[in-house]
């Protein structure tokens, strides 16, 4: 947080901004598009691997997680993420292998 | 005090000066003074009230099911009051007393003293997060007092969404909005340990109180939102049948208990971390020494929050979840007894060889040594998938979660009332009075408890209310009975002799207990931001080697504090 | 070294009309307010996070009924809407750059701006509401999912009981995600008129940062509706 100001960095970041903005309308459009192809399970990795970037992309520049931001600031997003994996892939330990008892 | 600790030899005044100087308490009045206060000490003693409340209220539940467990038959109450009366327990218990108590009463006033902070990073939300915890209370009475619930406080689905028709709803929205409280506390707690931490208060001279907060704050905020969302499931499917839990549509009652325990074993750790921080304060107090292995207390607080979290599906073994996650779980389990018994043993460590007092606050934290021991103990039988399917749902389970959540938890706090109840009142309590009523606690708590783990092992269910075919278990159950009420009078007897203080205790000075931490270098009580001047930590936590010794000059200043 | 300095012990010089009292400077309340924030949305990834394993579990068990239920959704309306949430996130992030270098006319029209493309995203929710709606596909007694083939199987009609589920879990999570929206949208107003006051400054405009933190994260749980619901199993 102490060098968000922009003194940090003098150039503007407007440029940066509207790079990330479109960049995540194209990756909709491409989700978009991807979704109409057969892929098999495939649909649902890309799908999902784009949600992720997109995600980071909002997360790293444009909530400033990048820079401007302390090491505390990335340590609650990854404490958030591994308590949400934990949720999800401790749950499905009990699903996954259901019909094997 | 009949057995004083070494005084320091710098005069300090044993009585408080003629003219009461401004503090926290008399700094204003009115109602309106203290409903709309931010100071987080006025807060706490808000909540001190009202969880007060709360206790009495399930306590007189508790009560009412000992009583109807007297005798075989079912002759007091009826089946479905009875159902009632031990759900309406559970809920009030543990969601109006036992998660709130120790973070929201001792946390509250503690936590910005120890760390030499003015009040916590957030007052009104602090504030707000009271209000939210009596909303949630009102609810919760209104629904006791209209008809109650009958499901047991885990509203196992699909019994609490598809065929109870008691008031589920409203019983769920009280714990949502609880539960919203009890988040806004842990996130002051964090943000207030992060962010306002006096110069030179780093992280390893923090007391182990705070690390104990800092960790239940992190179940508080992790957990409690998948319990508020799952509540909101409940909800939607009692009103429009939906099938998420009813496998009569497809849904799967399952899925109901992991999310629903996914908080809730983890919430067991939000009751019994702020106790073991209060415990390791008393024992390096009243045993004169440096805590031992600081770090490793400090870690094993953190370990344990975060081990919390792997163990959920334990209570499910029998549920009909898969074999092998059982297997996983029940492994998963074991490794909570590691940061656990790391902590028993480092107080025991640091009672060996230590000057050891047995005033009031030292008497509880021993029986929470030894209740917590049991309750821990008994807790690897229960991860053992073998034992477990043998006692699920005895008296066995009964027996051990009101060890650790009664004899540990409720212990810790007791201790920590009478620990810091001089500086937050600025009276001094009965101490033989208060002996007495630690042993009596101590003694009827294993009197009602002790018999329930023989219960359960021969075979007696929990939530029956009448055991006639099998007259056998009647003596045990007479004993704990017999115990519960020794029990309830030595709850009884701190709230007098507290309330009596108040009024005619003898003033109590800065520091009593000649103890470490920021909190005791302040007036007792404290003024509303706690310190006349910022404090500016040059010391270890618990440096009592250097309290006793007989030539304590002033405190060195080998190093310019660093700031946070 | 004068210790007053390295401990900020005196700091009534620099006292800010927004500093709290409790608070040693500024920067300790910023930084607090920041960090309050973000420790806030973490526990909203668990709220929404309860939601997404209860989707994981019934997408697992009942993956050919969540397509076909899936299929049922406009697509291009959730595609829109998307977008729609990434341009307001352009405009937070303007509103926040402009607070920071005190251009209060980019403030408000990028305030404004915010709003209106998140009242734009509830409006076309409502639409696609409405339809569900007319469609009979909102859970409960008048729900219906009668004869409707599985994507990639014409001969296997879906189990109306099991896409039930998904709608459900497709009208619990657009909606918490629509009251987040809302709840932005309230907070977005209050900075509209905090702006409007001039109240904010490059020295402290704190709320603009939060509350865009608060906007991006609605934002992030959209990203991730958007595939899993509309976009199951899509292809002909």
């Amino acid at each position: 947080m102490s060098e968000h100001s922009n003194s940090a960095h003098a150039k503007s970041p407007l440029k940066m901004y509207f790079s990330i903005w479109a960049a995540l309308l194209i990756c909709t459009y491409i989700t978009y598009k991807a979704a109409f192809i057969e892929l098999g399970s495939f649909n649902a990795a890309v799908a999902l691997g784009i949600a992720t970037l997109k995600a980071t992309l909002v997360a790293l520049f444009f909530m400033h997680v990048w820079h401007a931001s302390e090491k505390l600031t990335k340590l609650v997003v990854i404490a958030a993420l591994f308590f949400l994996l934990l949720l999800l892939g401790l749950t499905m330990t009990d699903y996954a292998t259901r019909p094997w008892s | 005090m009949p057995n004083p600790i070494p005084q320091p030899a710098m005069p300090q005044p044993a009585i408080a000066p003629p003219v009461e100087r401004e503090n926290y308490l008399n700094a204003k009045y009115g109602v309106w003074s203290w409903l709309l206060t931010t100071d987080h000490k006025r807060i706490a003693l808000l909540y001190l009230l009202s969880i007060t409340f709360f206790f009495f209220i399930g306590g007189f539940f508790a009560l009412l099911i000992r009583l109807e467990l007297l005798t075989p038959a079912g002759d007091l109450v009826q089946a479905d009051t009875y159902n009632k009366l031990f759900t309406m327990h559970g809920m009030v218990m543990v969601f109006f007393f036992l998660i709130p108590s120790i973070p929201a009463v001792l946390g509250n006033f503690l936590v910005p003293m120890m760390i030499g902070a003015k009040d916590l990073a957030f007052p009104r939300i602090n504030l707000l997060s009271w209000y939210l915890y009596i909303i949630g209370g009102v609810m919760m009475l209104h629904c006791m007092l209209t008809g109650g619930v009958d499901t047991g406080w885990t509203f196992y689905a699909p019994f609490s969404t598809n065929f109870t028709n008691t008031k589920i709803v409203e019983a769920g929205l009280a714990i949502f909005v609880a539960g919203f409280s009890s988040i806004l506390t842990g996130l002051n707690f964090v943000v207030t340990i992060h962010r306002m931490r006096a110069p030179g208060m780093t992280w390893s001279r923090l007391p182990l109180f705070i690390w104990a907060h800092y960790a239940t704050s992190i179940i508080q905020l992790l957990g409690t939102p998948v319990v508020a969302v799952t509540i909101v499931l409940v909800a939607a499917e009692r009103a429009l049948h939906l099938g998420i839990f009813d496998p009569k549509l497809g849904g799967d009652p399952l899925l109901f208990q992991h999310l629903f325990w996914f908080y809730s074993h983890p919430a067991v750790y939000i009751m019994i971390l702020p106790s073991m921080g209060v415990v390791t304060e008393i024992i390096a107090c009243f045993s004169r020494k440096r805590i031992f292995g600081y770090s490793f207390v400090a870690f094993s607080s953190i370990a344990i929050a975060v081990f919390g979290f792997l163990v959920w599906a334990h209570h499910m073994f029998v549920a009909g979840m898969s074999v092998y996650a059982a297997l996983v779980f029940s492994l998963l389990s074991y490794a909570v007894a590691v940061p656990s018994a790391i902590k028993v043993f480092n107080w025991t460590a640091t009672l060996y060889k230590g000057s050891i007092h047995y005033d009031a606050p030292m008497l509880y934290a021993f029986g929470f040594l030894g209740l917590f021991t049991i309750g821990g103990l008994t807790g690897l039988f229960l991860s053992a998938l073998g034992i477990n399917v043998h006692v699920t749902d005895t008296y066995f389970v009964v027996a051990h979660f009101h060890y650790i959540m009664v004899g540990g938890a409720v212990m810790g706090y007791l201790g920590g009332m009478h620990f810091w109840w001089p500086k937050i009142s600025g009276k001094l309590y009965p101490e033989g009075w208060a002996r007495l009523a630690a042993l009596i606690v101590f003694i009827g708590f294993n009197l009602t408890f002790f018999p329930q783990f023989l219960l359960g092992y021969m075979g007696m269910p929990r939530r029956y209310y009448d055991y006639s075919h099998m007259p056998e278990f009647q003596i045990l159950n007479v004993l704990s009975t017999a115990g519960a009420t020794v029990l309830g009078v030595g709850y009884l007897l701190p709230m007098v002799y507290f309330l009596w203080s108040m009024r005619y205790g003898k003033p109590a000075p800065d520091n009593p207990w000649n103890a470490a931490g920021l909190e005791w270098k302040t007036p007792s009580p404290p003024p509303t931001f706690n310190f006349d001047e910022e404090p500016v930590v040059t010391w270890e936590a618990y440096n009592y080697d250097e309290l006793d010794s007989p030539d304590k000059g002033a405190p060195h200043k080998e190093e310019v504090p660093v700031a946070r | 070294m004068p210790d007053s300095t390295v401990i900020g012990l005196h700091h009534e010089d620099e006292h800010h009309p927004e500093l709290l009292h409790h608070f040693a400077d500024a920067q300790q309340q910023r930084d607090s307010a920041s960090l309050g924030m973000w420790v806030f949305l973490a526990t909203e990834v668990m709220f929404f996070g309860g939601l997404f394993c209860a989707y994981l579990v019934y997408r697992h068990w009942y993956f050919p009924d969540f397509a076909a239920a899936s299929k049922s959704i406009d697509a291009t309306l959730g595609a829109t809407n998307t977008a729609v949430l990434i341009c307001s996130s352009l405009t937070v992030v303007l509103a926040v750059w402009a607070a920071q270098t005190a251009r209060r006319t980019l403030l408000i029209v990028s305030l404004i701006l915010t709003m209106l493309l998140g009242m734009a995203f509830l409006g076309i929710k409502g639409i696609e509401y409405r339809e569900k709606f007319v469609e009979h596909h909102v859970p409960g007694a008048s729900f219906s999912f009668d004869k409707v083939q599985v994507p990639g199987h014409p001969d296997q009609y879906a189990n109306p009981h099991h896409a039930q589920i998904f709608f459900s879990l497709y009208f619990v999570m657009t909606g918490l995600h629509a009251l987040h929206m809302i709840i932005g949208l309230g907070i977005f107003l209050w900075l509209l008129i905090m702006a409007w006051k001039g109240r904010f400054t490059p020295e402290w405009h704190t709320p603009v940062e939060i509350g865009g933190l608060y906007w991006h994260f609605v934002d992030i749980v959209w990203i991730y509706l958007f595939p899993l619901l509309y976009l199951i199993d899509r292809h002909p």
